[in-house]
């Protein structure tokens, strides 16, 4: 119980001193813009992980969510008049109602079914932000009115990297806090037999819901976010290849592993980046990192080095 | 039936299920009653196993009742008959591999849990307690099972005897009124198969209505008060122990009309 105890606040510190030291190592203020954009992305990563990695239930229209949270800042103060923090619960709620209501009759499919169906879900929410482009702009996107908070008008890349890497502690602690509960418990145990937690009581179908809400809400802020942070929106984020990314960097730094989702989210988000040196080999290496990790460590990125370090320590 | 004149705590009435057209289960009735041990026997491919699903809930019957303390119960699903006081475990294993073994009980109590997902989430002080008590309630019954050691150790990694009586564990720990096992002593060795033994007899002793399916017919001999016989889906017999070792229909069952000849010469 301390031992979980003590490796949740490990977590948290290790993840607040990354984010907090960080900055001294920065060149330019470029590099902040690129970290910002990696919080934002680990964000979506963490919650997505809460349904993938804990309740083992995959999502591949997970950008959806990411896609409303992102519009809702949009539209919302353009069109409505809304102030944009408020916007960012609108988008959340909204995020939360559509999963709970889509979710309800989509997670007692199992398995293929499941993916097929939040594909749909996700191509849906992508085509409905295209076409309805007298509120969205349609295929080009739409500015997004910039934050202002008390009178203070939230810009620049550093603001950013700070209230973004804030927000992705809170909900690192957050997601870590559903480990050791009923809830949490109630999740793992549903990925590893259904029919088992069935017996003992757990009602499946309604945490399974519980997890795809959860990880909607996530994908939401940090669609938000992102919109707020680059002042511009385009329907890609909503789209099925954002969806693919998500599930990518889960699935890449280790299901089941909420470091291992930062993780992988900062690889998805930096590689790219680093990759332009190889021009227009740049996707092809993409690919290769992302096929030769899966092939030598299959479990995700985290779970595979920690299991060699344990092993380690012990020899 | 069984039990008399004490009420029965898990009945089934007539029930039957049919996949594409063949009845693997045809119109068998069973009573059991608090603290008695109700055994299950047939040849393999008899309906024994399904006639489980259908009692706790798996499946659907295409007829028949089960009535749990009197309450008609049929089509609840399995979650909702837990919340009632029936549970179960299964044949195959079905433990949560990457729980550990006290997670895997925890879970087990999740009905007696207060379970609030904003509490949860922010990690209210009453979650803290709640999980200290449950933690402390599921290392009981973990002590009860001789698995305290392996406590915290991944129930993936323990051995097959080890996860059987983990999941006999977990599923007292929904505090059931009757108790459903599948082959508890499958697999096991004959010092496992022994433990077993006196754990299920510790489980009706304390007024639990046991459901046993076993092909051990030591153990299922030894421990049971009544044994129903199945075969192809239907019931053939049921009894005391006695009565069901002398009937020559049970051993037709078993040995074919030649070897039930054979062993009646013998």
């Amino acid at each position: 119980m301390s031992a979980h105890l003590n490796s949740r606040l490990l977590t948290l510190v290790l993840l607040a001193a990354v984010i907090g030291l960080m900055p001294l190592l920065f060149p330019s203020g470029y590099y902040f813009r690129v970290a910002a954009l990696v919080w934002v992305s680990a964000l979506a990563a963490v919650g997505l992980n809460v349904l993938m990695g804990q309740a083992g239930q995959v999502s591949l229209g997970h950008a959806a969510f990411f896609g409303i949270g992102a519009y809702a800042v949009a539209v919302g103060p353009a069109h409505l008049g809304i102030p944009s923090w408020a916007a960012v619960l609108i988008g959340a709620f909204i995020s939360a109602a559509l999963s709970y209501l889509v979710g309800r009759p989509i997670l007692r499919l199992k398995g293929h079914y499941l993916a097929i169906a939040t594909l749909g879900l996700g191509v849906l929410v992508a085509l409905a932000i295209t076409t309805e482009s007298r509120w969205t702009g349609g295929p080009d996107g739409m500015s997004v009115p910039r934050l202002t908070l008390f009178g203070w008008r939230v810009t620049g890349s550093d603001v950013w990297y700070w209230i973004t890497g804030g927000l992705l502690v809170l909900g690192t602690w957050v997601a870590l806090n559903l480990d050791e509960t009923p809830t949490g418990r109630a999740f793992r145990a549903l990925h590893d037999s259904e029919v088992a937690a069935q017996v003992v009581g757990v009602d499946v179908a309604r945490f399974k819901l519980q997890a795809f809400v959860i990880a909607a809400v996530y994908a939401s802020i940090a669609g938000s976010l992102l919109a707020l942070m680059n002042g511009f929106i385009n329907p890609d984020q909503a789209g099925f290849l954002h969806s693919i990314e998500l599930v990518t960097m889960v699935v890449l730094g280790g299901l089941g592993s909420i470091v291992g989702s930062i993780v992988g989210a900062a690889l998805l988000v930096t590689l790219p980046q680093a990759l332009t040196v190889f021009q227009e080999y740049e996707h092809l290496m993409l690919g290769l990192i992302i096929i030769a990790s899966m092939i030598f460590m299959r479990r995700g990125i985290v779970p595979t080095l920690s299991a060699a370090l344990a092993r380690r320590a012990r020899s | 039936m069984a039990g008399g004149a004490r009420m029965a705590i898990l009945r089934a009435e007539a029930i039957g299920i049919a996949f594409g057209g063949i009845k693997a289960v045809d119109g068998v009735s069973f009573a059991v009653g608090a603290g008695t041990i109700l055994s299950i026997i047939g040849p393999n491919g008899a309906g024994k196993t399904t006639l489980f699903n259908v009692v706790s809930g798996i499946y659907e019957p295409s007829s028949g009742k089960v009535y749990l303390s009197d309450e008609d119960v049929t089509r609840l699903p399995p979650h909702r008959l837990a919340a009632r006081g029936l549970s179960r475990t299964f044949q195959n294993l079905q433990i949560f591999q990457r729980l550990t073994a006290c997670e895997n009980v925890m879970v087990g109590r999740h009905l007696r849990e207060r379970c609030s997902l904003l509490g949860a989430l922010f990690r209210t002080p009453s979650v803290t307690r709640q999980n200290r008590e449950t933690r402390a309630a599921a290392m009981d019954l973990l002590a009860d099972v001789g698995l305290q050691q392996v406590a915290d150790s991944p129930a993936g990694s323990l051995p097959y005897g080890a996860c059987k009586r983990l999941e006999i564990a977990r599923a007292l720990a929904t505090g059931p009124k009757a108790l459903l096992l599948d082959e508890p002593a499958a697999g096991c060795n004959a010092v496992e198969t022994e433990e077993i033994d006196r754990l299920i007899r510790r489980v009706a002793d304390r007024g639990v209505a046991v459901v046993l399916v076993e092909h051990d017919m030591k153990l299922v001999m030894k421990i049971s008060d009544r044994i129903l016989v199945l075969e192809r889906g239907k019931s053939l017999v049921e009894g005391t122990p006695r009565e069901v070792r002398h009937d020559p229909r049970v051993l037709e069952a078993y040995l074919g009309r030649h070897g039930a000849g054979e062993s009646a010469r013998a």
